[in-house]
C-alpha cells in the first residue's frame, strides 16, 4: 500500500510499504477514506519527536470502512463505517474503567522507555514515535487497529466524511480544553491559538456555556475563522498587549478561565537524551508568545488554566508563585478519546457542531510532502489539510 | 469444666498442643534453623526458612495460619528477607478478581506465557515442577522446585530443589486493594550473587537489570489477564524483516 512515511527533518516521502495484517484477536483492518495532518505532526517534521525511526508511517487522525477483523472482536463487522481514535485503549485497565482512557495501562508495548522519563506511560499512539509504541499511522492506504473492540466509534451514512474525522482528535481535544475549564453561564474563557484545536475549543465552550471567548492569535485567517465562525472576540498579539487588553475586556478581572492550545511540544524521549531535546524544544519555543506563562498570568484569581497544547520536559521560568497566589486551577493532558466521541458525534447528527469548517485543503496522500511544508509554514491560509488515500481529493 | 447449661457454643482453643510438643517443636526447630543458617548458602537459608513455622508452632502452640499476624505470608517474608543473596521484588495492580490471578499464576505451566526467559514450566505434580529457561547460546537451563508454602489466593512460596541448574527461591504475595476492587500481585525472588555458574546462568536469564525483568514480566501478566491479549506494534515477521 501507499504510505506518508517519515525520513527525518522535513522529510517525508510517500513510499509503497506492505499492507499490515491482523496480528491481535481484537485487532481491526480499516482501509482509509480521509486523514488528516495534524499540528502535532509538525513536530515530528520539524525532527523534535525522538524515537522515530526511518520509514515510521505517520499519521493519528484517520476513520475508514472496516476490511478485516480479527477473532476476538465481536463489535465490529466487515463494511462497518468507522472513525478511530488517536490513542489506543485495552478498555480493561483501571485508568480505562475510570475514563481516563489516554492513561491506558496496557496499549504501549515501549511502555518503559516513557517511564524512564514521566515515571509512567500513558496509552500507545498511531503513528507519533516509538516511545508511544511505534504503531503504524494513518496516513495510508490501510491500517491496523488495536483493541478495535473499545475505540473505533461507527458513524452513520447521512454523515459526511469531513463532518466526523475530527472525532479521531482535534474536536474531541478542543472539547476537553473547554469542559476542563468548568465553565459556569456567564464566564469569559481566553484561547491562545486558533488553529484547529483551538477553534474547537472556541466552538465547545460557547456551547458549554460561556457568555465571550477571546481569541488569541497572530494570524489573521485563523482570527477571522474564530470571528465568523464561532463569534468569539479576537486579538491579534502582533498588534496589541494581550493582558492589558484582557484586563480592559474583563472590568479589570481577568478571564474565568483560560485555554492554551499552543503548547510547547517539548515531547520526546530517549532517556538520557530527553532533558536536552525538551530544553532544545523550550528554545524553540521562544519565538512563540509564551502562551502558557501568558494565560497563567491573565487568568482571574480562582479561575482554571486549562492546557490542550502539549508539552514534554521541564519548563523554564514557570510561574508556578502566580498560579499558587491566585489559587489557579490547571487542568491538563492527552485527551480521553473514548469519553467524549458518542456524544461528539449526537452534537454533530443534531448540527450543535460541523467541524468541516476549518478544512483548507483538500489533497492525496501523494501531495503529503508538499502539505506538510504549506501547513508548518502556514503557507495559503492553511489551517487544516485533508488526505483522501483514494486518490478523490 | 464445660457448662452443660450454657448456650453459648465453646470457642475451642487455639493453643492446641501440649508443653512437651512445644518444647520438643521448638528445640528441634531451633537446630535445623542454627544449622541452616549456619551452612551461609541459599539451601540453607531455604532450610532455615521450611523450619521456620514448626518454631512458630513451638512458640505459639499452632501451625501459623492467615490473619493472626504471623501468617506463612509473613513466615515466607522473613524466610526470605535475610540480607544474604540478591533480592529482587516487584509488583503490580490488576483490575481482575483476586481468586482468577491466584489461580493463573497457580497453575504454574501458564508462567511461560508472560515470563519471556521460560521455555516451559511442567507441574510434577505434589507441588513440585521442572523449570526449563534458556540459557547463554541456545542452550537450556533446567531445575526443578517445589512449593513450600501455599495460602489460597493469598501466596505462594517455593524453592529451586537440590541438583538443578540454579538455585533460587521465591514468594508471590496475592492480595486485595482499592477496597477489594483491586488485586495486588507481589513477587520476591532471592537468589546466589552472580558468581559460579548458577550465578551466571541467573544473569543469562534474568539479564543485567533483575528488576527490570522482573517489572517486565508483572506487566506481561497484567497485559494479558486485562487486555487478554499483548500489545505488538508490528508483526514478528515485519519485525524481522526491518531489523536486517
Amino acid at each position: 500500500m501507499r504510505a506518508v512515511c517519515y525520513y527525518g527533518r522535513e522529510d517525508v516521502r510517500v513510499e509503497s510499504v506492505p499492507d499490515p495484517k491482523i496480528i491481535n484477536p481484537r485487532d481491526a483492518i480499516i482501509k482509509i477514506t480521509a486523514t488528516a495532518i495534524c499540528g502535532s505532526d509538525l513536530h515530528i517534521y520539524d525532527g523534535f519527536i525522538p524515537t522515530m525511526q526511518k520509514g515510521d508511517v505517520l499519521g493519528h487522525e484517520f476513520m475508514g470502512e472496516v476490511v478485516e477483523v480479527g477473532r476476538g472482536n465481536n463489535r465490529l463487522r466487515v463494511g462497518d463505517r468507522v472513525v478511530v481514535p488517536f490513542t489506543i485503549a485495552c478498555g480493561n485497565c483501571f485508568f480505562c474503567k475510570e475514563e481516563l482512557w489516554s492513561l491506558c495501562d496496557n496499549s504501549n508495548p515501549n511502555a518503559w522507555m516513557l517511564e524512564q522519563i514521566t515515571g509512567f506511560s500513558g496509552s500507545g499512539l498511531f503513528g507519533y514515535s516509538h516511545m508511544y509504541g511505534g504503531y503504524p499511522g494513518g496516513q495510508a492506504e490501510y491500517a491496523r487497529v488495536p483493541f478495535s473492540d473499545v475505540g473505533p466509534l461507527k458513524v452513520p451514512t447521512s454523515l459526511g466524511d469531513e463532518q466526523v474525522l475530527f472525532l479521531s482528535d482535534i474536536l474531541p481535544t478542543g472539547y476537553m480544553a473547554a469542559e476542563n475549564c468548568q465553565i459556569k453561564p456567564g464566564d469569559t474563557v481566553a484561547v491562545w491559538g486558533c488553529g484547529p484545536v483551538g477553534q474547537f475549543a472556541i466552538q465547545s465552550a460557547f456551547l458549554l456555556g460561556a457568555e465571550r471567548v477571546i481569541a488569541i492569535d497572530r494570524f489573521p485567517e485563523r482570527l477571522a475563522l474564530a470571528a465568523t465562525h464561532s463569534r468569539a472576540d479576537v486579538l491579534n498579539y502582533s498588534e496589541v498587549d494581550v493582558p492589558e487588553a484582557l484586563r480592559a475586556m474583563t472590568g479589570g478581572q481577568g478571564p474565568d478561565a483560560c485555554i492554551d492550545a499552543v503548547g510547547l511540544e517539548a515531547h520526546g524521549t530517549t532517556l538520557d537524551a530527553w532533558y536536552d531535546l525538551a530544553k532544545t524544544s523550550m528554545y524553540m519555543a521562544t519565538d512563540r508568545p509564551h502562551a502558557l506563562r501568558q494565560a497563567i498570568a491573565c487568568c482571574r484569581k480562582g479561575g482554571t488554566v486549562s492546557i490542550p497544547g502539549v508539552y514534554g520536559g521541564l519548563l523554564d521560568k514557570f510561574p508556578l508563585g502566580a498560579a499558587f497566589a491566585k489559587g489557579l486551577t490547571l487542568k491538563m493532558g492527552q485527551t480521553h478519546m473514548h469519553k467524549y466521541m458518542p456524544g461528539l458525534l449526537d452534537r454533530i447528527e443534531r448540527g450543535q457542531i460541523d467541524p468541516s469548517f476549518i478544512i483548507t485543503h483538500r489533497v492525496t496522500l501523494d501531495d503529503a510532502p508538499t502539505m506538510y511544508r504549506v501547513f508548518r509554514d502556514k503557507r495559503d491560509a492553511c489551517v487544516k489539510v485533508v488526505m483522501k488515500p483514494d486518490g478523490r481529493a | 469444666m464445660r457448662n452443660l447449661q450454657t448456650t453459648v457454643p465453646e470457642i475451642p482453643p487455639r493453643v492446641s498442643i501440649g508443653t512437651l510438643e512445644r518444647v520438643a517443636a521448638l528445640t528441634t526447630a531451633t537446630a535445623v534453623v542454627a544449622y541452616g543458617l549456619s551452612r551461609r548458602s541459599l539451601p540453607g537459608v531455604c532450610l532455615a526458612a521450611a523450619a521456620t513455622p514448626i518454631a512458630y508452632r513451638g512458640l505459639a502452640g499452632e501451625w501459623p495460619r492467615a490473619g493472626n499476624g504471623h501468617s506463612p505470608r509473613a513466615v515466607t517474608r522473613d524466610a526470605l528477607g535475610g540480607k544474604r543473596g540478591v533480592h529482587v521484588r516487584e509488583s503490580v495492580r490488576l483490575e481482575k478478581p483476586i481468586d482468577e490471578v491466584y489461580r493463573f499464576w497457580r497453575n504454574l505451566e501458564n508462567l511461560p506465557q508472560f515470563m519471556n526467559y521460560l521455555d516451559a514450566v511442567i507441574d510434577l505434580g505434589n507441588g513440585r515442577s521442572r523449570w526449563l529457561a534458556k540459557g547463554p547460546a541456545g542452550t537450556q537451563v533446567k531445575w526443578d522446585a517445589e512449593i513450600i508454602n501455599e495460602v489460597e489466593s493469598q501466596l505462594i512460596g517455593w524453592q529451586s530443589l537440590p541438583g538443578g541448574d540454579l538455585t533460587i527461591a521465591g514468594s508471590v504475595n496475592f492480595d486485595t486493594v482499592r477496597n477489594g476492587r483491586s488485586t495486588q500481585v507481589s513477587v520476591h525472588f532471592q537468589y546466589a550473587p552472580p558468581a559460579g555458574r548458577a550465578g551466571s546462568l541467573i544473569a543469562t536469564i534474568f539479564g543485567r537489570e533483575p528488576s527490570q525483568t522482573v517489572r517486565e514480566d508483572l506487566r506481561r501478566l497484567k497485559q494479558l489477564l486485562e487486555a487478554g491479549e499483548f500489545p505488538h506494534a508490528k508483526s514478528k515477521e515485519q519485525e524481522f524483516q526491518e531489523s536486517r
